[in-house]
């Protein structure tokens, strides 16, 4: 009994940091600015790709990671700079902008690296508890997931940036009154979910194999999240991966990956009929 | 129309040139002219009955095989009209029409191979497969617009709708996955099942890629044109656009926004399905990445490229964009889609209501006849209220 529960348990945390981890800087990005960045998987991908070339090149996994996620940054930046900034006052626009920014950089990659490339093994052991074996690095996944969580809340609420981001949110015009660069400050947002997805990309690099279109794994799961979550990163992508992390775990101990993939889905439908809103939208509905 | 207020509106009609107006027709036939599309007048139709008739020709002097392909841009003008009608006319970001192409091209495959293709049993099967999509488009559509989602959410959840299929079908390599006699083969695909198959009185004839499906499809494709024309310029465009332009308002003055919406939705969907029956009885096979990421931006591409709030925009742009994606692919199809993406990038930064309206000002411009692209400039929806 204590077996299952355990590896219930472990399923359940393993789809929550996958969610959490795929999902931050999508979420970012659209509570931000109300973008849905459409490239998100490939800054996934980008991140995936650096983390395992500097991890061939013999830098240690941490740092190759933080290199994967630091390339990712970088890029969303140069992307903003260059083609986003011009379209904050048509969002759909730029979510197109951003899907074709996801054609050129798949294809690119698969011209220039070819359709596979040889990863990296999962480092760290595995356990066993009775009949089942875990792996030891998920459970660090799931750390990680958590601490990011609490960074990201820090970083919003207790730094300078955050104060400027927040006033940048709710009254772009007065904080740009105030003095703020409020151009830089979308610069570095859209700069920190680039880096966060391809941090989620360094994470599960070792975990998968890495193809040019490696992207669409994840982009199911952070779009239904930041759908479900709505545009509040705490209030909204921590509970909704939560919720979505339970149905996943429930469906895949049930019938198996797909039907996890199906049950997030069926759910985002019913639940954006109950709230259109997402979860944060209905949170904060309650506050003002 | 329930419960629903509404004052007769009047329209005075365009605010066209005398010189450029036709002789009123006739009922729906005068629809075909109207505020919601670029094109009017003789010097229009003109050139409309000129290019009908080098369409009809067409096969007169070229070989079967450039037939067959040309009736294979057919195939896929159907999906890039009804994502106009969605996207262009009715302001609603459905990225997800390849679910429904897939949809109805896999029914299509499964009922063809069951029924056979005796007594016109295929149209059936079209029919059958069309009808999957309306309700899968009605099902989807009544959860999206009656939970009043932004436009952002839409675009998500339909692409999502769409991957969630790809990978779905995907799966289904095992010979467990067989609907009747239709083995699905996973991501091989499925193939074997009959062409669309005309029960003549001299026997049957089945309309592989060449001469008679080239005449369908085209029939098919002016029809559905014209249909549509005739719908966005009547009462039901004119309330589309209005909701486009501006929702809420659209709301107040009494219109309930998600019946028109969802009405698109299901009429687009449709479409799109009807060109997965099309392709799928084209080539005799379809397999699931015609539902994935890649496939489902194509459609956006020659939409937007051609120019999205125009039907005849779109359907040239469509054809267009097809053709030289085509012969790019020539030298490697991963070159081609690079290229269809900065398209899609270029459009969204050059010109956003697509080239084909860009061009008609410019030479509207030079003339000094005709106006603008219809409709104003969009304000877009801002996702967060």
């Amino acid at each position: 009994m204590l077996q299952e529960v355990f590896a219930f348990l472990y399923q359940f945390g393993d789809a929550f940091a996958f969610l959490v981890l795929s999902a931050a800087g999508l979420a970012i990005i659209f509570g931000m600015m109300g973008i849905i960045n459409l490239a998100h998987g490939e800054f996934i991908m980008c991140g995936a790709y650096v983390t395992v070339i500097m991890a061939r090149l013999g830098l240690p996994l941490p740092l190759a990671i933080l290199c994967g996620a630091l390339a990712a940054g970088l890029a969303g930046i140069l992307v903003e700079r260059l083609i986003i900034h011009r379209l904050y006052h048509r969002p759909l626009d730029s979510i197109v902008a951003t899907w074709g920014i996801s054609l050129i950089v798949t294809q690119t990659v698969l011209i220039l690296l070819g359709s596979t490339m040889p990863g990296i093994g999962t480092p760290l052991d595995s356990f066993s508890i009775g009949a089942f074996s875990y792996s030891e690095y998920r459970l660090v996944l799931m750390a990680v997931a958590v601490l990011l969580l609490i960074a990201l809340y820090l970083l919003f609420n207790v730094t300078r940036f955050g104060l400027l981001a927040r006033a940048t949110i709710q009254k772009p015009q007065m904080a740009q009154a105030l003095g703020v660069r409020t151009s830089r400050v979308y610069s570095l947002t859209f700069g920190l979910g680039a880096a966060l997805a391809g941090l989620a990309g360094g994470l599960y690099a070792p975990t998968m194999t890495l193809v040019p279109t490696m992207g669409v794994t994840f982009i199911v799961e952070s779009f239904v999240t930041v759908v479900v979550g709505g545009a509040d990163v705490f209030l909204g992508t921590a509970p909704a991966a939560a919720v979505l992390a339970l149905i996943k775990a429930v469906m895949t101990g049930w019938q198996g990956q797909l039907f996890g993939q199906i049950g997030l889905l069926v759910t985002v439908i019913i639940v954006i009929r109950i709230l259109p809103r997402g979860i944060s939208g209905w949170f904060l509905k309650e506050r003002t | 129309m329930d419960g629903m207020i509404e004052t007769p509106q009047t329209h005075s009609g365009d605010p066209r040139p005398r010189a450029a107006r036709l002789a009123p027709l006739p009922g729906l036939l005068g629809r075909l002219n109207g505020p919601q599309t670029l094109g009017r007048g003789r010097v229009f139709w003109s050139g409309f009955a000129l290019v009908l008739a080098l369409a009809v020709a067409y096969p007169l002097f070229v070989d079967g095989w450039t037939v067959g392909n040309t009736a294979y841009f057919f195939t896929w003008t159907f999906m890039a009209m009804g994502l106009c009608l969605i996207w262009g006319y009715g302001g609603s970001l459905s990225f997800g029409q390849t679910a429904f192409f897939g949809l109805s091209g896999y029914s299509y495959g499964v009922l063809a191979i069951n029924l056979g293709s005796a007594y016109g049993l295929t149209f059936a099967a079209l029919a059958i497969a069309v009808s999957a999509s309306l309700l899968l488009a009605a099902v989807l559509g009544y959860f999206l617009f009656y939970g009043r989602i932004s436009g952002v959410f839409l675009g998500i959840v339909t692409l999502s709708v769409t991957l969630v299929f790809e990978t779905f079908m995907a799966q289904t390599a095992g010979p467990e996955w067989a609907i009747g006699a239709a083995r699905l083969n996973g991501y091989n695909g499925m193939t074997g099942m009959p062409p669309l198959t005309l029960p003549l009185p001299g026997g049957d004839l089945a309309l592989f890629p060449d001469i008679p499906l080239y005449y369908l499809l085209l029939a098919a494709m002016v029809l559905c044109y014209l249909s549509l024309r005739v719908l966005v310029n009547s009462r039901f465009g004119n309330v589309l656009v209005a909701i486009r332009e501006n929702p809420q308002r659209a709301e107040m003055l009494g219109y309930d926004i998600r019946r028109y919406q969802l009405g698109t939705f299901v009429i687009g969907s449709g479409l799109a399905g009807l060109s997965g029956v099309f392709y799928t009885a084209w080539g005799q096979y379809i397999t699931p990445s015609s539902m994935g990421l890649t496939a489902a931006a194509l459609p956006i591409v020659w939409v937007a490229v051609g120019g999205r709030r125009d039907l005849t925009a779109t359907l040239l742009g469509t054809l267009v964009v097809l053709f030289g994606f085509q012969n790019l692919t020539v030298y490697g199809s991963q070159y081609a889609l690079v290229v269809m993406g900065l398209l899609l990038l270029l459009t969204v930064l050059l010109a956003p209501e697509g080239f084909i309206p860009g061009l008609v000002r410019v030479f509207a411009k030079l003339t000094r006849t005709g106006r603008g692209a219809p409709g104003e400039p969009e304000k877009d929806r801002e996702s967060q209220a």
